[in-house]
């Protein structure tokens, strides 16, 4: 899968534009369209999807001429790294809208800084500390943050 | 000339009055702070800090933002010259020779070197924009919604294609960040577009969401467990930094070169800084009569390219005030900050706001005296902070990020908002797409499809309309050029490689 990245990075990417453009033509012409002297709202976003088209064909095009790139570094999956990042800010929307701000800081920082191979429990605890520190003082207290410290439900 | 002398002595008024300055000087420590971080750069750090703007008043936030953009600039050369980290592309260049001067024993030098050319570059650059910008306000209040949107056409096409890497995947990223200006209310109709039922999304995408999940977010995303620690034992004292006399004088005349290269960039909306640092570099190498020393430690290829990426960034302030056609994603950001506050750019912010225009001039003065007091004393100390492990960098920034995001508008859906432009960034960014120009099209998409509609709505449909005034036809001539170009550029390139590969290996 990796090497299958590597290889066709453009032939992806080409795929991957052209993916976004039909879905925006598509949405789009349930706009109103209109005409050129008179626009709908769904005429610019259809001309940009069809751009999208366009220019997602031509990169797919080259992608298919050009050698295919060997010689870049390979860059292992980094999973562990990128789960925790993803869940940590989903779980200060999540945490924070539930139970406030301080629950949230904790989740971001502890869950994201367990993304890192290196982290070890004590330092992620500090880390973690100085930033509730600074999100009560700085945020919630000198910056007037909306989100109350704790609540429940 | 003279009411531009009179309105600059009232702009330093306003930048030097104490709440101005303290929140100037804050931007710029921060911002050098965050520059010399390493993997952040002007974007992710003016980002993080928009939300502190809201309750400011609009002349001081955007003092404090442009604060930050020099400080992190400055900050990025630090970086460059003695770690050869460029955290920011423009300085990659400035690593080439910073680098080795380093190991030569003459990063302060180096860095002094970098200092005294920026410092004049921006000086330059402010002249030129008190000069030009009234001169340009005049053009500003004449254009045409048809003009202005060749412009913009104009802008974002120099941006997608003139930067680093393939220019069809930049016209697509731009066309990207065209599309999610798209989304939310239609002026027009009142339609809501691309909201698939979403409340949040009913008033447009997040310009501070987008920008921090596109640099912020997908940065971490990209670089967690990948960055090595930094370890080095540079020492820098004060008294290395300043440079001899015969030092300076090697170094005079590529400063004013690349500061003229800068100067001319800025002229052109859409050019970024990365491009302007190598060709100075590039010029620097052709002129000089001992190339064979330019990799290896030459004081002209820090002094130019730094120069000239200080002048570029100076001069681009003046399209984006005067007419309001931002030339850069950082310009872009800035932009869109003072559209928060509810100021338009344009050639009215000339006449309403004068002491935003001629504060924020005067303030870059301030800003750059500012940055050269406080480089010299702090530069070990930034000098430490570029050892910071990442494991403790990312999680912090992190939870900034997500208070960032989440203070613009009260709402915890931007976060999610934000990590799901984080995903987007880094898969666009692994698969070697350009990242910054989304931001470009995001902030002029609006303006772009307005005035696009409203050209047309005037001439009923004729699409003459864009080449019937002299201004806009050439502007549209010059895009047309600039495609072809490029397609000819491409084309030629491609023909070599097919004939490279056919031709008989012979080298060895």
């Amino acid at each position: 899968m990796q090497d299958l990245i590597r290889k066709y990075k453009d032939v992806i990417g080409g795929g991957l534009i052209l993916l976004i453009g039909t879905g925006v033509v598509y949405k789009g012409s349930t706009y109103k369209f209109g005409q050129l002297g008179n626009m709908g709202p769904g005429f610019f976003p259809v001309a940009l999807g069809a751009l999208l088209l366009v220019l997602g064909f031509v990169i797919l095009l080259q992608a298919s001429r050009a050698a295919p790139v060997i010689d870049a570094p390979r860059l292992p999956a980094e999973w562990r790294g990128w789960i925790c990042i993803v869940v940590g800010l989903l779980a200060f929307a999540f945490i924070g809208a539930r139970f406030g701000l301080v629950p949230a800081t904790v989740a971001v920082v502890a869950i994201s800084a367990f993304g890192d191979r290196k982290a070890r429990l004590k330092t992620v605890v500090i880390l973690t500390a100085a930033m509730v520190f600074i999100a009560v003082v700085v945020f919630w207290w000198a910056l007037k943050l909306q989100l109350p410290l704790l609540r429940w439900g | 000339m003279g009411q531009a002398l009179i309105d600059l002595w009232y702009g330093f008024g306003v930048a030097l009055e104490p709440q101005n300055l303290v929140w100037s000087f804050f931007g710029v420590i921060v911002g050098n702070l965050i520059g010399v971080l390493p993997g952040t750069g002007p974007l992710s750090a003016m980002a993080m800090l928009l939300p502190l703007t809201y309750t400011m008043h609009p002349v001081t936030a955007i003092l404090m933002l442009s604060g930050i953009f020099y400080g992190s600039m400055y900050g990025g050369a630090i970086g460059a010259i003695l770690l050869n980290l460029p955290c920011h592309s423009p300085h990659a260049v400035t690593c080439l020779d910073g680098y080795p001067l380093t190991r030569q024993g003459k990063g302060g030098t180096a860095l002094g070197i970098a200092m005294i050319s920026s410092f004049f570059a921006a000086s330059f650059g402010i002249i030129v924009m008190i000069f030009a910008s009234p001169l340009l306000v005049d053009i500003a209040y004449q254009l045409t919604p048809a003009d202005i949107f060749s412009i913009m056409l104009f802008g974002l096409l120099a941006g997608a294609t003139m930067a680093k890497g393939s220019a069809v995947k930049g016209v697509a990223m731009t066309t990207l960040g065209l599309f999610l200006g798209v989304v939310g209310t239609d002026i027009n109709s009142g339609v809501q577009r691309f909201t698939f039922g979403m409340v949040e999304l009913g008033d447009q995408i997040s310009l501070v969401a987008l920008a921090l999940g596109l640099f912020g977010v997908a940065e971490f995303l990209r670089s967690v467990n990948r960055m090595d620690d930094v370890s080095s034992g540079i020492k820098v004292r004060l008294r290395d930094m300043r440079p001899s006399r015969a030092e300076l004088k090697q170094s005079f005349f590529p400063m004013i070169r690349g500061t003229l290269i800068g100067t001319l960039f800025g002229a052109i909306p859409g050019t970024g800084p990365t491009i302007t640092t190598f060709l100075a570099y590039a010029l620097e190498r052709r002129i000089t009569k001992t190339p064979e020393r330019f990799g290896h430690g030459a004081l002209e290829g820090v002094a130019s390219p730094e120069a000239s990426s200080h002048a570029k960034t100076q001069v681009d302030f003046i399209p984006t005030m005067t007419i309001g056609i931002p030339g850069d994603p950082v310009m872009a950001l800035l932009l869109g900050a003072l559209i928060i506050q509810g100021i338009q750019p344009g050639p009215r912010l000339f006449a309403q706001h004068a002491d935003i225009f001629w504060g924020l001039v005067a303030s870059f003065w301030v800003g750059n005296v500012l940055l050269m007091i406080l480089n010299v004393p702090m530069i070990g100390l930034w000098v430490k902070l570029l050892r910071v492990p990442y494991r403790y960098l990312f999680p912090s920034a992190l939870f900034f990020i997500a208070t960032g995001v989440y203070s613009t508008n009260n709402r915890l859906f931007e976060v999610e908002e934000a990590l799901v432009f984080g995903v987007i960034g880094a898969i666009f960014a692994a698969l070697e797409f350009p990242i910054a120009p989304i931001v470009l099209g995001f902030v002029l998409g609006p303006m772009v499809e307005e005035n696009f509609r409203r050209a047309l709505l005037l001439s009923r449909g004729d699409l003459g309309v864009f080449v019937e005034r002299p201004l806009c036809a050439i502007v549209i001539g010059l895009s047309v050029l600039l495609l072809l170009g490029q397609i000819l550029y491409h084309l030629r390139k491609s023909g070599e490689k097919k004939s490279e590969m056919l031709a008989p290996v012979s080298e060895p």
